[in-house]
């Protein structure tokens, strides 16, 4: 089956090639897939999402919509929908005429327009709320809203920029479910952008990290965590962050809850042992996090943090040195140039 | 696939393409690249005629103020260019045989006072309304607002009796002490937008630190609010340089008057206007106020924008 | 540091009465916006009431006395035909200068929000107008609509559309359409820089998602820009019209009022009947019926805001 969305080779320059804001992108979606675009501020997320929207023009490189070049054509064209951060609500029109507004542009009748509005503010619960006025709705109403003016379009694409930021931390777990079981439901392919990495790890079916306009990889969750193309991905993804060491021409990287103490870790074999100093242990939710130099494995300050789970019962003092231990499976090895993940190689401490 | 209850009525497709029909997907790219050139090439006529309909008469008035008599007052001479060289003897006249530089120095320190005047008075007053909610507060707002609506054009016959009982009739200090009920109101509005933009907690700060209120308000409100400041001395200098009604009404010697009556009544002897004259005086009063003018407009947006939603 | 020394808290809060007054909030702000109000009650307020008074009293340059006659200044006054015309010459020429400035300013507001190449220029031409004081912008029109030497005749006979003159301020018609001329260009500035404040004000993201969702042009136009900017064009239009209304300088020197009064505004007839010709009682009667005015149109212009009030 075709893409539903495919972008060959973007670029986009600004001020005359000296800020590049999409530096050469090639990404595919599949039907019905959730597909996250993850990345710092001003790595060019935005931009690429609104590239696909067809609110700016590419400087180089083609997008396709459904297997069909789609460049130069308006977003109306593109059978695209988009929601945008700050949900973009008419603030001087009702509920019920946000949602109407893209069935008039299209020339719908009266009778229609309110058929499908219904159907869409039943689709998301928010029936009784048509004839409010968005100041007079809290953010997770007015983000229905939004969506329920982007699905009554039937787009072939939604498009969301970070449209869980503007709401409560509290509302935003449960926010994130609903968004994900409304997604499933549809089935309509979506592009959705965030900087956040766990709205990304909860969200996506695939994730795309995005650094200085470039896609750094590009995977399943599981994919993008246990085996990072590059330092960057590896560092930005994971709370606490993979622990890197420096090693000359190379960095070692694990992730903090592979390494353990010594006495957690089953097997003798291709298991690395260090001793760790430990000089902090923090109690966050259950968990240990547990704050340690190796000087055996990199220099004297190579500083690291393990996490240990609160089913792992194994004593752990501050101030003392202690032996850890990690399979060698979970170590990941990096170019000390370049940042890019490279073949694993014998260990020596 | 989706369940069915998830599709909307109707598959709906006004508005948008077939993208695979590789024909309408042509001819709307090229309409659409049609509408931004078109889009573009308004807004430059736009611009342009914007622009001219703003500048022509003071690109004529430079050019006619080295005209020639003999040059100007042809009827059938093209007055956009120079039949007859052009001369600066009437700049001349309007610096050495005219009372201007009298009056663009009355002007000039009426405007300096003035100002100093509606900075002293109204900065304080902003302060007071935005900070210090008072009971005097809300009527003291309404009070500014209506003195919008009694214009000079309505004070000025009895303000021409008060002016007289301080014995400043025919004076330029008649000036000084009234054109601040012009500038003050404007100002204070002006103000109360930008102080209501500088938080709370930085003068708080300011008192836990050990300054008193009236300390906290000289030392850190005071120049915070520095350009709310420049934008109230442009535009009450302004607002003073423009004034007409009273000046014409206060005052009727040669020396006390400032630009902007002199010029109209004494650069016109009995029936003859002293036309390049003049319009010299227009170009070099009108250039310098509109560059300063620009160079702070958006502060003034700034400011405006402020005071119009919070006031 | 100044005087206040800091007294970081030791001990016990001190009671009101020792405190000093740089820390009592309420004294200082009575003292903040005693100056202002002040000015306000001496110099506008008791004015305003000297004009009541003035208006039924007979009082003239000559005669200083105030003497009480009852109706006759405005009976006189209401019987007047010049009176008349006035009224109606003051709310006709402000209510058609009004519509095509809020038009035009739309226009430019839309031009000059977008980014182009020479755009400092073309805000500086289109800031012109308004920047120069008023008596000097007349007077640069005042040559331009020269019965004989206007140049803007000079133009059109040389394209051929006219042969003799035009007489923009000798025929009555023609020196009303004159006059309006003169206010819309030069009040179109600085309604543009308001509305283009309020456009501005209109996030980016709702232009962006009306362009996702398929509005056209004219739909964007009219169901969301016009909509959202209406607040902000009622303070221009409020604004405007508060400066067309009042104002006489205009009037007064472009035609005098004429020809044969059909120009006169209610501040211009004003002027000539108190100051020039002395009746101090008529000439504040007559300036009086310019509050009703504008209190009317503020209300209407408030209202109509608060009944749209979208943020």
């Amino acid at each position: 089956m075709a893409h539903v969305v495919e972008v060959r080779g973007l670029k986009k320059h600004f001020e005359g090639g000296d800020v590049k804001a999409v530096d050469g992108v090639d990404i595919e979606t599949r039907p019905g897939e959730y597909l996250v675009l993850l990345g710092p501020s001003g790595c060019g997320k935005t931009t690429l999402l609104r590239i696909i929207a067809g609110l700016e023009e590419p400087t180089e490189g083609q997008i396709l919509i459904g297997g069909n070049v789609v460049n130069g054509l308006p977003p109306r064209a593109r059978g695209i929908a988009m929601v945008f951060q700050s949900y973009a609500l008419y603030p001087h029109k009702s509920v019920l005429d946000n949602i109407a507004f893209p069935l008039k542009a299209a020339g719908l009748e009266t009778d229609e327009r309110r058929q499908k509005v219904e159907w869409a503010a039943g689709l998301l619960g928010i029936d009784r709320l048509l004839d409010r006025k968005p100041r007079n709705l809290s953010g997770g109403e007015r983000q229905r809203v939004a969506l329920a003016r982007a699905i009554v379009r039937d787009p072939t694409v939604f498009l969301l920029d970070e449209p869980l930021s503007n709401l409560d931390a509290k509302l935003r777990t449960s926010a994130r479910d609903e968004l994900k079981q409304f997604q499933e439901r549809l089935g309509t392919t979506t592009i959705y952008v965030t900087h956040d990495q766990v709205e990304a790890m909860g969200l996506g079916d695939r994730i795309a990290v995005i650094f200085d306009g470039k896609v750094r990889q590009v995977g399943p969750p599981r994919d993008v965590y246990s085996d990072p193309a590059d330092t960057f991905v590896a560092t930005f993804i994971g709370s606490p962050p993979m622990n890197l060491i420096d090693r000359g021409d190379h960095l070692l990287g694990f992730r903090p809850e592979n390494f353990l103490p010594a006495a957690a870790v089953n097997g003798r074999d291709n298991v690395l042992q260090v001793d760790a100093r430990v000089y902090r242990i923090e109690y966050l939710s259950g968990d240990r996090h547990v704050y340690a130099t190796v000087p055996g494995l990199g220099d004297d300050d190579a500083h690291i943090i393990a996490r240990i789970p609160a089913t792992v019962d194994v004593a752990v003092a501050e101030d003392k040195d202690q032996r850890f231990a990690i399979h060698e499976r979970d170590l990941r090895f990096f170019d000390g140039k370049t940042g890019e993940r490279t073949d694993p190689r014998p260990v020596r401490l | 696939m989706a369940p069915e209850d998830s599709r909307p009525p109707e598959k709906l497709t006004a508005g948008r393409v077939d993208l695979t029909n590789a024909a309408e997907v042509e001819r709307r790219r090229r309409e659409r690249r049609r509408h931004l050139v078109r889009g573009r090439v308004a807004l430059y006529i736009m611009a342009l005629v914007g622009a001219l309909a703003g500048a022509a008469p003071f690109i004529w008035s430079t050019i006619t103020s080295f005209k020639a008599d003999a040059d100007l007052y042809t009827k059938a001479n093209n007055p956009f260019i120079y039949n007859l060289p052009p001369t600066l003897e009437h700049w001349r006249l309007l610096f050495y045989d005219t009372a201007f530089l009298t009056f663009a120095w009355n002007t000039l320190w009426v405007g300096v006072l003035v100002v100093a005047i509606t900075l002293l008075i109204g900065l304080p007053t902003a302060y007071a309304l935005a900070r210090l909610d008072m009971k005097w507060s809300g009527p003291l707002g309404i009070a500014i607002f209506f003195v919008y609506l009694i214009p000079p054009t309505l004070l000025f016959i009895p303000l021409t009796r008060v002016v007289g009982n301080f014995g400043l009739l025919n004076n330029t200090w008649s000036m000084v002490l009234i054109y601040p009920t012009i500038t003050i109101p404007v100002s204070v509005w002006l103000l109360i937008g930008y102080l209501k933009g500088i938080p709370k907690d930085i003068e708080e700060q300011a008192m836990v630190d050990g300054y008193s209120r009236l300390g906290a308000f000289l030392h850190i409100v005071v120049p915070l609010t520095f350009p709310g400041i420049v934008a109230v001395i442009v535009f009450a200098f302004t607002l003073a340089a423009h004034e007409f009604i009273y000046a014409l009404a206060f005052v009727s010697s040669t020396t006390e008057k400032t630009i902007s009556i002199g010029v109209p009544t004494e650069l016109i002897r009995g029936d003859v206007f002293y036309w390049q004259s003049l319009q010299a005086a227009v170009v070099i009063v009108a250039l310098p106020i509109a560059l300063v003018f620009n160079l702070l407009l958006q502060r003034f947006i700034a400011g405006f924008t402020m005071g119009a939603v919070k006031g | 540091m100044s005087v206040e020394a800091p007294a970081v808290g030791r001990g016990a809060p001190v009671s009101t009465s020792k405190r000093k007054v740089a820390d009592r909030d309420d004294l200082l702000a009575k003292l903040f916006l005693l100056p202002t109000a002040v000015y306000i009650i001496g110099l506008v307020a008791f004015p305003f009431f000297l004009a009541i008074v003035f208006s039924f009293t007979n009082v003239t340059t000559g005669n200083p006395a105030l003497d009480f006659v009852g109706l006759r200044q405005w009976r006189t006054i209401l019987s007047s035909s010049v009176f008349w015309t006035s009224f109606w010459n003051t709310i006709i020429f402000t209510g058609i200068s009004m519509v095509l400035i809020v038009l035009i300013a739309h226009v430019l507001a839309t031009v000059l929000v977008k980014d182009f190449k020479g755009k400092w220029f073309v805000r500086f031409c289109v800031l012109l107008p308004w920047t120069t004081p008023v008596s000097l912008a007349a007077v640069s029109w005042l040559w331009l609509l020269n019965s004989i030497f206007s140049p803007i005749d000079w133009i059109l006979r040389w394209f051929g559309f006219i042969e003799a003159n035009m007489y923009y301020l000798g025929r009555p018609v023609l020196a009303m359409g004159s006059i309006i001329a003169v206010h819309v260009w030069r009040i179109v500035p600085v309604a543009t820089v308001i509305i283009m404040a309020g456009m501005m004000a209109i996030p980016s993201d709702i232009q962006d998602a009306a362009e996702v969702d398929g509005a056209s042009f004219w739909r964007k136009l009219f169901e969301i820009n016009i909509p959202l900017t209406l607040p902000i064009t009622a303070v221009a239009v409020l604004f405007g019209a508060i400066l067309t209304f009042a104002d006489m300088t205009v009037v007064f020197i472009l035609t005098r009022g004429g020809p044969t009064q059909s120009t006169q505004v209610l501040s211009s007839w004003a002027f000539f009947k108190g100051i020039e010709g002395g009746d101090l009682a008529q000439g504040a009667a007559i300036a009086l019926f310019l509050f009703p005015l504008l209190l009317a149109a503020a209300i209407a212009i408030l209202r109509a805001v608060r009944r749209r009030e979208v943020m």
